[in-house]
């Protein structure tokens, strides 16, 4: 947590004002027990109503100025929190966004996404509840044992016994219920995936007619939860309880006590009431802070997970070279190697070929066999380990990273849109784009005829994920984007898999006759589609297994026979 | 609500000892407690001054004090443990009815409902009501009797102090609900905001890569900074706002403390006569009262807003239980014996009733024929095997399996005639060997081992971490596709059903994995009527009849000359793969 103090550099004044008026707030709390005290010992007493009227606006007034502190406090609080959660979490995207794919990879884009809304949410809260109630709590305990020290120290003993009892019986049952809490949030965990796999798989169970025992797993676990419940709720419902009963019975000693003192001319009465009150206090005080304790634990781990993604460096930079010399070959590879960070084989071994501009290389071979590897070091998503790889003449090490992945239009596996109109999502990789630019990319992708035919054509909105649209549909758009601004390199990741063979067909067509400046490096399982390419470069685990065209390919090449006869007989 | 209410009632009626319990153990604990300061305060009486300590009645006085305390926890540890199994058993009881629920509803329930939506009701709803509304409960019972009691000893002590009081109530309960109001409106602001922020969150780093891709880090930076800081505007709002309700609550009770104070000390001293006399002890129950009465006022408009949610969740979860259920097997003719044979005539099908999709279709399939389908992803395999598995039921005309119209056949014994296999194959959390004995969990390892060498899965599950035992995890991340599909072929191998449904494997599956599917499944079909939803030309030419399908609806019917000569949607697929471009 201490590590992300950095971002409430900007709010300095109201760390230290929230406390402090919290602070004057809880002295004023303080006070109130002795000016009680003083109306029945003075007032009462010596049967002075005046005075009794005037302790009683000074009542009025410690309230009055009690609530003016603690908005105060509040408000720098919440000002302070939502400070730092805000500059916290744009620091945390803007971290995330310099990552490469090995980093991406690492962490996994769902825990990305919780440690940026969720973690950020948790930490913010824990700092709003630190400046509120971190120091009102413990200071009120402190405070209300000192007055009552003050007051009188032998009778204050009871509270140095009766605090830290309770104090250790909230640990103790703090320590007991976390795990079984954590142990009931597994439970939990199990109910939701029981429940998806009933729901993903209804057509499987139902075919074998398994209900029956899928309703018995879940209502084992059901009753796992339950128990469990049951068990952690009998041991935390013992906490308020034994509280209740550990403030009075020391109230029963204060009284019993107090007597004596009283009786030996030590004490008063009126101050008897006052070492209940504060008493009183005392317990209120610790019940904070338990809560305050469970709202700290949260926020630190949260704030660990933060930090993790803060302490991870991206393993990848650009360089500052933004021009590239058209004269050389598009892409020239050479002995490329690469290896996934921290995997023990190989990804890729000594991989060679030129593509030029207006040639298409196709890339073939099975799952795992490092097509789409390829197909990521090309725009530099990750750094390859040996080799050299050029895109027009220089190094990928030397282009900036923005420059060389505006350049390149990549159409990735998942065809994956976002939330927008399609003009919008056409505009990704020139956001000036003009219509005219977009229609055209959309009439080579084969995407014009059904993007023309909605009724509100570029401005359909498209729903998160392109939820709207078809498989094929969302392929041919996320097409169409990727040649928006006519890129001299444009890679297509197998992302003809959902289009029917006429469709497929056509856009072959389309790309061939449209993109006769540009260099195509097309990834498919269909050796149809890579037929007619200029060269087809044939992976297999890693290696390659031959360069070529269809026909020298089928002559020479045992893999490649062996994909195309699969697949054509 | 009330008759959500009454509804929630009645699944605690199993449990209403537990309920009884609670609500008297409470009330003896609450009432209990409120007898503490009245004994304190008699306490602080018996001790007026230097040498004037009744120290016997003190003794006696601590000794009921003590008693009453010990008592009271006792209740009040009893009543948290009887509220506890209430709501934990009442909860679980919905939940089990909620999930059996989902196992008996149509199919077409679930196809149209977001898996996500139905999963937070079986989670996030079904918690919501046993916070809300079980433990609200008590919490509710518990603050009237606080209250109530609260009242009724202050009275007792002083009526006319009592009714200051009372008198200045409504002001704590105004300024509660002005609060809330305030910070209500602030809230919904910063929760959508923060939906929206979240929706950015998700969409771009669900999609990191592409954004990589398309160096669109920049301008989605932008907009999540944006979003960001509108939704801290309203939030610093909200949180002050809700922030507010301690310290102006703790105001407002100094206000009550400083008047009982003022009129006790006065009434007293005696110096205000109609107020009446009372001692210093009399006083100091009184502050602690007052101290403690507003309190529950709190509690039960938080408990209120609780109720309301809890009654809303509590209405999602009915409406899901309210389903009704598929039509009834009872009667129905167990189906032992099946030759394969199918006979579709005049079958008429839609999903919805404006959008007719499949009409009068006739189909005859003789036992052991292999009957391809053929159209675009996405073109309705799903259909074929919803009217097939009756998972979905015709609107008219007839399908009968082995001569007996399927809507006769109770729906297990038709279903287990049919073996699928399917490229989204599902498996779930759990062995490799439990998964391939789903239909059969009485498998022994041996037969088990032997349907897996027959579908060509042996090879590649011997030499998974554990082997047969290797757990398969939610997602089922170590298998690749081709491997779950060979698991899944192993499963219909032990089943050994008379007609298949298979789905061909199209790109996502390496070329070694798809030819020992491919294997598996000419073994399977040895001999069965089978459905294959097919890609490659092999399969489609040598196929009995092809059904060439297109949204979801069969649009041409023949073998594959038949269909060439017809010159149609078939042809012009065909050609279109194995044309050159």
């Amino acid at each position: 947590m201490f590590k992300l103090r950095r971002f409430l550099k900007n709010y300095k004044k109201e760390m230290v004002l929230g406390p402090f008026f919290k602070l004057l707030e809880a002295i004023f709390e303080l006070i109130v027990p002795l000016v009680t005290a003083k109306i029945i010992d003075v007032g009462i007493k010596n049967n002075d109503s005046v005075y009794v009227w005037k302790m009683c606006g000074v009542l009025v007034l410690l309230g009055i100025c009690g609530l003016g502190f603690a908005l105060t406090c509040q408000f720098f609080a919440a000002k302070c929190a939502y400070g730092f959660g805000t500059e916290l979490r744009d620091a945390l995207y803007r971290h995330i966004n310099r990552f490469s794919h090995a980093e991406i990879d690492k962490f996994g884009t769902s825990s990305l996404t919780t440690r940026l809304v969720n973690d950020t949410n948790l930490a913010q809260n824990g700092v709003n509840m630190f400046i509120r109630l971190a120091v009102r709590a413990p200071f009120l305990i402190i405070g209300a044992a000192v007055m009552a020290m003050l007051l009188d120290f032998k009778l204050s003993l009871i509270f140095l016994i009766a605090a830290p009892v309770i104090a250790v019986i909230i640990v103790a049952i703090m320590k007991k219920t976390v795990p079984m809490y954590k142990k009931i949030q597994k439970n939990l965990d199990r109910i939701s995936l029981l429940t998806r796999e009933n729901l993903e798989g209804v057509r499987v169970i139902r075919a074998f007619s398994k209900q029956e025992k899928e309703k018995q797993e879940f209502n084992d676990a059901s009753n796992e939860l339950a128990e469990n419940s049951i068990t952690a709720g009998k041991i935390s419902a013992i906490l308020n309880p034994v509280t209740f009963m550990i403030m009075n019975l020391s109230i029963v000693a204060i009284l019993w006590f107090g007597g004596k003192r009283v009786d030996a001319g030590n004490l008063s009465q009126g101050e008897i009431t006052a070492f209940v009150n504060y008493m009183t206090q005392i317990l209120l005080a610790l019940v904070v802070l338990a809560n305050l304790i469970v709202v700290f634990t949260k926020a630190a781990s949260s704030a660990s997970r933060i930090n993790e993604v803060f302490e991870t460096e991206p393993t990848l930079s650009g360089g500052t070279k933004t021009e590239f010399d058209f004269s050389a070959p598009a892409v020239e590879c050479e002995n490329l190697s690469f290896t996934y960070p921290g995997a023990g084989a190989e990804s890729l071994k000594s991989i060679s070929f030129t593509l030029k501009r207006g040639e298409t290389l196709g890339i073939i071979g099975g799952t795992g066999s490092g097509k789409s590897t390829l197909a990521n070091l090309i725009p530099h998503f990750y750094n390859i380990t040996e080799g050299t790889l050029k895109i027009f003449g220089s190094n990928i090490e030397d282009y900036s990273l923005e420059f060389l992945r505006s350049s390149i239009g990549v159409v990735p596996q998942k065809a994956a849109l976002f939330s927008g109109t399609v003009r919008e999502n056409m505009r990704w990789a020139k956001p000036d784009a003009t219509d005219d630019e977009i229609i055209k990319a959309l009439k080579t992708a084969q995407a014009w005829d059904f993007v023309s035919a909605l009724p509100d054509g570029l401005d359909t909105h498209i729903a998160q994920g392109g939820k709207n649209f078809s498989g094929g549909q969302r392929q041919r758009l996320t097409i169409a984007r990727a040649l928006v601004g006519e890129p001299p390199i444009v890679i297509l990741d197998d992302s003809m898999s959902a289009l029917d063979y006429a469709t497929d067909f056509a856009l072959r067509k389309a790309l061939a006759e449209n993109l006769k400046n540009t260099a195509v490096i097309m990834i498919s399982q269909r050796a149809t589609t890579l037929k007619n390419a200029d060269s087809i470069l044939v992976l297999d685990d890693g290696e390659m297994a031959g360069l070529g065209t269809n026909e020298q390919l089928l002559e020479s090449c045992e893999e490649y026979q062996e994909i195309y006869n699969c697949q054509m007989k | 609500m009330i008759k959500t209410l009454k509804r929630i009632l009645g699944y605690v009626r199993p449990y209403k000892m537990y309920l009884a319990a609670a609500i008297v153990f409470s009330f003896v604990g609450v009432l209990l407690s409120l007898f503490v300061p009245v004994f304190i305060g008699k306490g602080v009486d018996l001790i007026v001054g230097e040498g004037n300590v009744d120290f016997k009645g003190l003794l006696k006085l601590a000794a009921v004090l003590a008693a009453t305390v010990l008592v009271s926890t006792f209740f009040q540890w009893l009543t948290a443990l009887a509220t506890n199994r209430l709501s934990y058993n009442t909860i679980r009881d919905i939940r089990t009815e909620l999930f059996d629920k989902l196992n008996s509803v149509p199919l077409k329930y679930i196809d149209r409902n977001s898996k996500g939506e139905l999963i937070s009701r079986a989670v996030n709803d079904i918690e919501i009501i046993s916070d809300g509304l079980l433990q609200g409960f008590t919490q509710l019972f518990s603050g009237i009797v606080t209250i109530l009691g609260t009242l009724v000893f202050m009275l007792t002590i002083s009526v006319k102090i009592a009714l200051i009081v009372v008198v200045l109530t409504p002001i704590s309960l105004f300024t509660a609900a002005k609060i809330t109001q305030l910070s209500r409106k602030a809230f919904t602001e910063q929760s959508e905001h923060r939906g929206k922020l979240n929706g950015i969150a998700e969409e771009m780093i669900g999609n990191q890569k592409v954004v990589k891709a398309f160096s669109y880090e920049g301008r989605a930076e932008k907009s999540f900074s944006e979003t960001n800081a509108k939704m801290a505007k309203s939030g610093v709002k909200a949180i002050f706002f809700s922030s507010m309700t301690n310290p102006t609550t703790r105001f407002v009770n100094g206000l009550i403390y400083a008047a009982v104070g003022t009129a006790g000390a006065l009434s007293a001293i005696g110096s205000i006569g109609f107020l009446g006399k009372i001692t210093v002890g009399q006083l100091t129950s009184f502050l602690s009262y007052s101290n403690q009465y507003t309190k529950p006022f709190n509690e039960i408009s938080g408990v209120i807003a609780e109720l309301q949610n809890a009654v809303t969740s509590a209405q999602r979860v009915f409406s899901v239980i309210d389903e009704p259920a598929e039509s009834s097997d009872e009667g129905k003719e167990v189906m032992t014996e099946c030759d394969g044979s199918l006979e579709l005539s005049h079958v008429n099908f839609s999903y919805v009733p404006e959008n007719p999709l499949i009409t009068d279709f006739n189909l005859t399939v003789r036992p052991g024929q292999k009957i391809a389908i053929v159209g675009p992803t996405g073109c309705g395999k799903t259909t074929v095997i919803n009217l097939l598995l009756r998972f979905y039921d015709i609107n008219s005309g007839t399908i009968k399996l082995s001569g007996k119209n399927t809507q006769d056949i109770t729906r297990s014994s038709l279903r287990s005639m049919f073996g699928m296999v399917l490229q989204d194959t599902w498996l779930f959390t759990g062995t490799v060997a439990e998964n391939i004995a789903y239909g059969r969990p009485d498998a022994t390892p041996e037969q088990i081992t032997a349907a897996a060498k027959a579908a060509h899965a042996h090879s590649f599950i011997k030499r998974l971490p554990d082997g047969y035992d290797t757990y398969i995890t939610e997602e089922g991340g170590e298998l690749s596709q081709g491997q779950k599909q060979l698991i899944s072929i192993a499963r219909i191998m032990l089943t050994n059903p008379p007609v298949l449904i298979l789905d061909e494997a199209t790109s996502s599956i390496d070329i070694r994995t798809e030819q020992r599917v491919q294997r598996a499944f000419e073994k399977l079909m040895k001999g069965k009527t089978s459905f294959i939803i097919a890609h490659r030309l092999s399969t489609i030419k040598n196929a009995d009849v092809i059904l060439v399908m297109k949204s979801g609806n069969v649009i041409e019917q023949g073998s594959h000359e038949q269909l060439m000569a017809q010159n149609g949607f078939y042809a012009e697929l065909y050609n279109s793969q194995f044309s050159a471009v």
